[in-house]
């Protein structure tokens, strides 16, 4: 597969003003050209901060490490010219709020305009019929009458796809989508999602999906990458991943997610909280909270390494007797499904 | 014992309207927002009931109305069989310490300036001034152990504390009291996976060691499905379905909630393929349509649906309020399961 965007070993540390707090440990991701990748975790894990530190959106308090490569370009290594090209042209961006990346004493037409008019140089008459085109593509109804509007008069919903229109207008390779439906309501959320299915589907455009949300992420991608503390601790195809999980914290995640379905069962909770970036325990981060954790496992930070192929990779000392646990488990869902 | 058989909370056609200015004119021209227009429930001694909807559907205006924090426009709330009024007089306050709330953001329901044991102390001091400090420092020293809070804790204040962490003070505060009613408005929608799983496990504890009676409401069916012995789905201010969780979530009967149902996006892959994907957005409440508030984005509705409002009707225990359904042969439902 060949890779659109490779980030190798990228690490963040913030200025705390006396010292540095690593947030980020070496993360190494790859995305495949027109691929749907999740990245799952909890607050405060990484799975923004990854991105951000891509693009250069980090601020000066912000030291960034490792590479990130686009083709033959490095992201890190450009300046702020060389970024803005990157930015909204090769990889757009949405966010979960869009009330509040939308200005709101702008009208929607020029705010659309404004990137068309930066990512593709189109002006006056083209530029507000290819808005109305992107407008009429992310499913609004009435597009030419919409452009006039202000955010304010639009939904939610309706901002989001404002949104997705603006990031579509520099044609990007590749789309982040932080949170994009985590403000919006379910049946609102449903529509969000069959559009990014949708629209990554024709575009050939690679999907990043950056959610908290385990059902979101197993409903849209093809592979997952869970994040616990500033590291990738799993990462697998979306079916082997659901399916089979291995590592604690990825078993955990999945076990403490109420049903909608089959019998009500007792939630199995994760005991404690996850640590603050200061203050990771030694070895590996998860083993405090850890039902498996050994002195091995309080020593050594284990690394990312594959297990059984097919690209099923985890960070954990007991990873293989897990995967042996996993595949069990997995042959014996099958068989009360059947 | 037969009082589990009394409700303990009883609402009768309550409504809730708002005089608002929609723009045009010099002033605006006048409307009516119908925030809760007509909806009526019980909840059993010891029970909880789920409310679930989307946003603007009336869920969090029901418990204030509940509460009494704000005045009704129409119909009547009975808790443990008194009228519960928005007068703040000494019969509400009374009224009010067996009511408890817990609000969405443990940070904005909490006092900043305050020790985790002052906070949870506080209702104490307030509704019952008599009791001694030293009995105080002990109620507030097993609330915390109830809820998970170490004792070293006690002298924290709300941000050094963890999300999940403030959300038991929150927790740990609204029981100091023993309410008999427990209204939860979103009580896990800020917190984590992990942590949320943890919250809900202590309410559920907690619930059946010391018995109150709870309305929790959320936009999060498998929440509500995880906490309640009855659900009840809203859309813009009245209940279109009700009854047991594992009825209305298995086997939805009202249009919208089937859609509701088949829109959550689950880790079992299977669902995707079934998935119903409503058009546009939830219509305003200030000029909601006329007849069945959901014919709008309704995939089903029919003429009768745009003219004449659906009654709430009940087949065993499973109420909905959609023409399709109640005009269907008895047991034919629309919905094949």
């Amino acid at each position: 597969m060949d890779a659109i965007v490779s980030i190798r070993n990228m690490t963040v540390d913030f200025d705390q003003g006396h010292r540095f707090v690593r947030a980020l440990h070496g993360i190494s991701l790859d995305v495949g050209r027109g691929e749907t990748v999740g990245i799952v975790g909890e607050s405060g894990c990484g799975k923004s901060i990854t991105w951000l530190a891509a693009l250069g959106l980090l601020g000066k308090r912000a030291r960034v490490g490792g590479r990130v490569m686009m083709g033959s370009k490095s992201l890190l290594d450009l300046d702020e010219n060389g970024l803005a090209d990157i930015r909204g042209g090769k990889i757009a961006m949405i966010f979960q709020d869009p009330s509040s990346s939308l200005n709101p004493v702008h009208r929607i037409g020029r705010q659309i305009g404004e990137a068309l008019r930066l990512h593709r140089g189109l002006r006056g008459g083209a530029a507000k019929a290819e808005a109305k085109r992107l407008l009429d593509r992310v499913g609004i109804s009435n597009a030419a009458q919409r452009l006039n509007e202000y955010p304010h008069e639009l939904s939610g919903g309706m901002n989001q796809r404002v949104m997705i229109a603006m990031a579509l207008a520099g044609e990007p390779e590749v789309l982040i989508a932080d949170e994009p439906t985590t403000a919006l309501d379910v049946t609102i959320q449903a529509q969000i999602l069959d559009l990014l299915r949708e629209l990554s589907a024709d575009n050939e455009m690679a999907l990043v999906l950056i959610s908290h949300d385990l059902g979101v992420v197993a409903d849209m991608t093809e592979r997952v990458a869970v994040m616990y503390c500033g590291r990738i601790i799993e990462q697998a195809a979306t079916d082997a991943l659901f399916s089979r999980p291995v590592h604690p914290y990825t078993r955990g995640l999945i076990a403490a997610l109420p049903d909608i379905v089959g019998p009500k069962r007792r939630l199995a909770s994760i005991p404690g909280t996850v640590p603050p970036p200061d203050r990771l325990p030694p070895g590996c981060s998860f083993a405090p909270r850890c039902a498996r954790a050994d002195q091995a496992c309080r020593d050594s930070q284990p690394e990312l390494a594959g297990i059984g192929g097919q690209g099923h990779d985890v960070s954990c000392l007991h990873a293989t007797e897990l995967a042996m646990t996993a595949m069990r488990e997995a042959a014996s869902n099958e068989m009360e499904r059947a | 014992m037969n009082a589990a058989d009394k409700p303990l909370l009883s609402v009768t056609n309550l409504k809730r309207h708002y005089d608002v200015r929609l723009p045009g004119g010099l002033f605006g021209t006048p409307a009516t927002l119908k925030a809760v227009d007509g909806i009526s429930f019980e909840i059993m001694k010891g029970k909880t009931l789920g409310l679930v909807g989307e946003s603007g559907c009336g869920k969090s205006t029901t418990a204030k109305l509940v509460l009494g924090h704000i005045p009704v426009t129409a119909g009547e709330i009975r808790f443990d069989g008194e009228t519960v009024t928005a007068n703040h007089n000494a019969q509400w306050r009374a009224m009010r310490r067996r009511m408890q709330m817990i609000y969405q953001d443990p940070l904005g329901a909490l006092d900043r300036r305050l020790s985790v044991a002052d906070q949870i102390g506080e209702p104490i001091q307030i509704h019952a001034p008599e009791t001694p400090k030293a009995e105080r420092d002990e109620r507030v020293a097993s609330l915390m152990a109830n809820v998970g809070l170490r004792r070293d804790m006690a002298d924290r204040f709300p941000h050094e504390l963890s999300g999940g962490q403030r959300q038991r003070v929150v927790i740990a505060r609204a029981l100091s009291l023993k309410p008999d009613l427990l209204v939860g408005d979103e009580p896990v929608s800020a917190l984590d996976v992990s942590i949320q799983a943890q919250v809900l496990n202590l309410l559920d504890d907690l619930r059946q060691s010391t018995g109150f009676t709870a309305l929790f409401i959320s936009h999060d069916l498998k929440v509500v499905r995880q906490m309640s012995d009855r659900v009840a789905v809203m859309y813009l201010g009245r209940i279109v379905e009700s009854g047991a969780p594992e009825e209305v979530f298995r086997r939805p009967q009202h249009p919208y909630t089937q859609a509701l149902v088949s829109a959550i996006p689950t880790i079992r892959r299977s669902a995707v393929s079934n998935r119903i994907v409503l058009k546009g957005d939830p219509p305003n409440p200030v000029n909601a349509p006329s007849g069945c508030p959901f014919h709008t984005r309704c995939p089903a509705a029919i003429a009768q649906c745009k003219s004449e409002v659906p009654a709430l009707l009940e087949t065993a225990g499973h109420k909905v309020a959609c023409h399709l359904v109640n005009n269907a042969p008895a047991g034919a439902g629309i919905a094949a399961e």
